[in-house]
């Protein structure tokens, strides 16, 4: 075959060969459906949960409403898919939604092995324990032989197990598909303990057990759970948005970006800002976005502090401490990485 | 019932006369706890406030109250909820219908497969000035009446079929109807769920392929069809042959004597197990759920599950949906005792001339 030839039948061959997927698409799927598919959960106080009149309220919502702000301008016009803990994963891998945010604890199976990235952490939390006062128990090392009531489908039962051979003990896990079958269990008395992550716990105390003052929450907790949002493999430029939103709102807080002073920060003489709110210099544009960006996400549900104040902190029913969720300067890990 | 016959079947004997008192000690051990909780003490109004005051010593109903359109709508937009509660009342009035014993064989087929049929569009919106609505915002009772009334729509003639199958004189067709039976009814319906929900999507391109609704529902109606065959399969063999050879000599077609004279009658004399499985799958469909379909189970969850506010009295909440689904079984119940009412044999007029 003449070199010519030779030549030509090579790019027919690339031209009829399947393209790979370019980069972005999930954000012209996103721009050309004018919609953010966002998988929360079914219900979890302070992170995911739709109120009476069907509006999703949480930290995990707000991550999303940022992101469709960043996105598509509007922080409402996001489609929310809410899924089991069953469910989650399958319904990002096959597309279902961009954006699996619905506390969902990364570790090195679920980003290796489940086909994901997951793009920060926006809550530390931890699995805890609340017990009865009249069992005399202080310690989670002294649940020897006890009766544990814990929910499934989640890493919380795990936990427990390793906890356990961990310390040498023997627990007794009393497994419930539903919330309130397992709460109703451990208040009845049918376990002598109640396990599930720390956010939850002190909210349990409080509101649903029959007298507060007759429970408390043990002092250890036995796991690690960073929360975060987590999106599919294989389109790193969307990768790349959902982290980079993630972190303008932890920064913001960091830079002292409130939603209230958004737009008059923008005649800031800090450099920061100014790149922040897109003044300067344009940093939107390495992502496939405009320089407001960032503006507009924080603009939408506020920076990282006042999300968590609304949903889970001193303004929400929670009333959780910042704790590890402080920013790194304030005693806490949250540790924007640098947006410039 | 007279009330000597009443004092004679409670307290006949010593034994009836102890039962009777025990259970009278447990009602009025039990009754006024019970009325003091869920009517006197309780909170009907959805103030969140005298609920919390309460602590549970009276019933918060204002749960109900307050979230009553989330609970038997799911997360339909509010704005066109007549459209799903308009899909449920078709649906049970198709019912009630079937049920009246009144109406002809066709027309009780068709008020089986129509409603099902016409919910589809009226709950879809997207022409007559109604908003599209995508299957995955339809839930709570309409949704868990859509899956039952569809599932039993697409089921029941799928099930005639397969038990006509089950007894063809081929070979082939014979042994793929049976194999496909037991395996329907060797898996449970989660598992079929679960693979309708996980499995399939991930043949299809991502993002396409059938919607999750559909493909639930197919799974149901092909789960429901199995166990519905075996039940019209043992009407038809419990069928007097003599029957068939009178019409065959009246000059009746093979097709004429079954859509005349066998599957009527059939249909009759299984009605009550027919009605079993349809409680059964009336129950069921809360199993989708766990595929993210908020039925009425399901809806309610999303109410309360995550609402720091209200999700304390969830024990409330629950019993109405209980209720529910309480009525639901039982009106299904006494619509197939309706439907019987003409099963037991009719008084035949003496033959002239005898």
């Amino acid at each position: 075959m003449p070199p010519a030839f030779r030549l030509l039948a090579a790019a027919a061959a690339l031209a009829l060969a399947p393209l790979p997927a370019f980069a972005g698409k999930t954000l012209d799927a996103i721009k050309s459906r004018g919609q953010l598919a966002c998988g929360v959960s079914t219900g979890v106080i302070g992170f995911s949960a739709a109120d009476s009149q069907g509006q999703w309220k949480g930290l995990d919502v707000d991550v999303c409403k940022a992101i469709a702000a960043a996105v598509l301008g509007d922080p409402n016009k996001v489609r929310w898919v809410p899924l089991s803990s069953q469910q989650r994963f399958t319904a990002l891998q096959s597309g279902e939604v961009d954006i699996l945010s619905r506390n969902t604890t990364w570790s090195l199976t679920r980003d290796a092995g489940q086909g994901l990235h997951f793009a920060g952490v926006t809550y530390y939390d931890g699995q805890g324990f609340l017990v009865a006062k009249k069992t005399k128990v202080s310690s989670a090392k002294q649940l020897r032989n006890a009766e544990v009531c814990v929910q499934s489908g989640t890493t919380t039962e795990k936990n427990l197990a390793d906890f356990a051979r961990a310390q040498g003990i023997k627990i007794k896990p009393v497994v419930f598909d539903k919330f309130e079958a397992s709460l109703k269990a451990f208040f009845s008395g049918r376990c002598q303990a109640y396990t599930t992550d720390a956010s939850a716990l002190a909210f349990i105390r409080a509101k649903e057990a029959p007298n507060p003052d007759d429970y408390q929450v043990l002092p250890e907790l036995i796991s690690k759970e960073p929360l975060g949002p987590a999106v599919r493999r294989g389109d790193d430029e969307w990768f790349a948005i959902v982290k980079w939103t993630v972190n303008a709102l932890i920064e913001a807080e960091e830079l002292g970006i409130t939603q209230a002073r958004v737009d008059s920060l923008k005649s800031s003489a800090d450099p920061s800002v100014q790149r922040f709110l897109g003044v300067g210099e344009d940093l939107g544009k390495n992502l496939g976005l405009d320089r407001n960006w960032a503006a507009r996400a924080v603009k939408a549900v506020g920076n990282y502090g006042e999300i968590f104040n609304r949903n889970l902190g001193a303004e929400s029913p929670l009333k959780l401490p910042r704790g590890l969720n402080a920013q790194w300067n304030k005693g806490g890990i949250l540790y924007a990485l640098p947006l410039r | 019932m007279s009330f000597g016959s009443l004092r004679r079947t409670l307290f006949g004997d010593p034994l009836n006369t102890l039962l009777s008192l025990g259970v009278l000690a447990l009602l009025a051990w039990s009754l006024p706890a019970l009325l003091r909780w869920a009517v006197l003490e309780a909170q009907f109004a959805a103030d969140v406030g005298a609920c919390e005051a309460l602590d549970h010593r009276g019933a918060c109903w204002g749960v109900v109250a307050e979230k009553a359109r989330f609970i038997l709508l799911g997360r339909y937009p509010a704005e066109q909820a007549w459209c799903p509660v308009l899909a449920a009342l078709l649906i049970i009035g198709g019912w009630l219908g079937a049920a009246s014993g009144r109406l002809p064989g066709a027309a009780v087929a068709s008020c089986l497969l129509l409603p099902p049929l016409l919910a589809f569009p009226l709950l879809g919106g997207g022409f007559a000035g109604l908003e599209t609505v995508p299957t995955e915002l339809w839930g709570g009772l309409p949704l868990t009446l859509l899956l039952t009334g569809a599932g039993l729509a697409g089921a029941l003639p799928l099930g005639i079929a397969i038990a006509y199958g089950r007894r063809s004189s081929l070979h082939l067709l014979r042994a793929l109807l049976t194999a496909g039976v037991e395996l329907a009814r060797g898996i449970p319906l989660v598992a079929a769920l679960f693979m309708a929900s996980f499995l399939l999507p991930l043949f299809f391109p991502e993002g396409g392929g059938l919607d999750m609704l559909w493909r639930v529902l197919i799974a149901i109606v092909l789960f429901a069809a199995a166990y519905l065959s075996e039940i019209v399969r043992g009407g038809l063999q419990a069928f007097p042959a003599g029957q068939r050879d009178a019409a065959a000599a009246l000059g009746f077609s093979p097709w004429q004597t079954e859509r005349w004279i066998v599957l009527p009658q059939v249909l009759r004399q299984v009605a009550p197990s027919l009605a079993n499985s349809a409680i059964a799958l009336f129950k069921d469909t809360s199993l989708v759920t766990v595929v993210s379909l908020y039925e009425l189970t399901g809806s309610l969850g999303l109410a309360l599950a995550g609402d720091a506010q209200w999700r304390p009295f969830y024990l409330e909440a629950w019993l109405f949906i209980a209720a529910i689904y309480w009525i639901g079984c039982s009106l299904i119940a006494r619509l197939a005792q309706l439907a019987t009412r003409g099963a037991a044999p009719r008084p035949q007029a003496d033959p002239p001339g005898n």
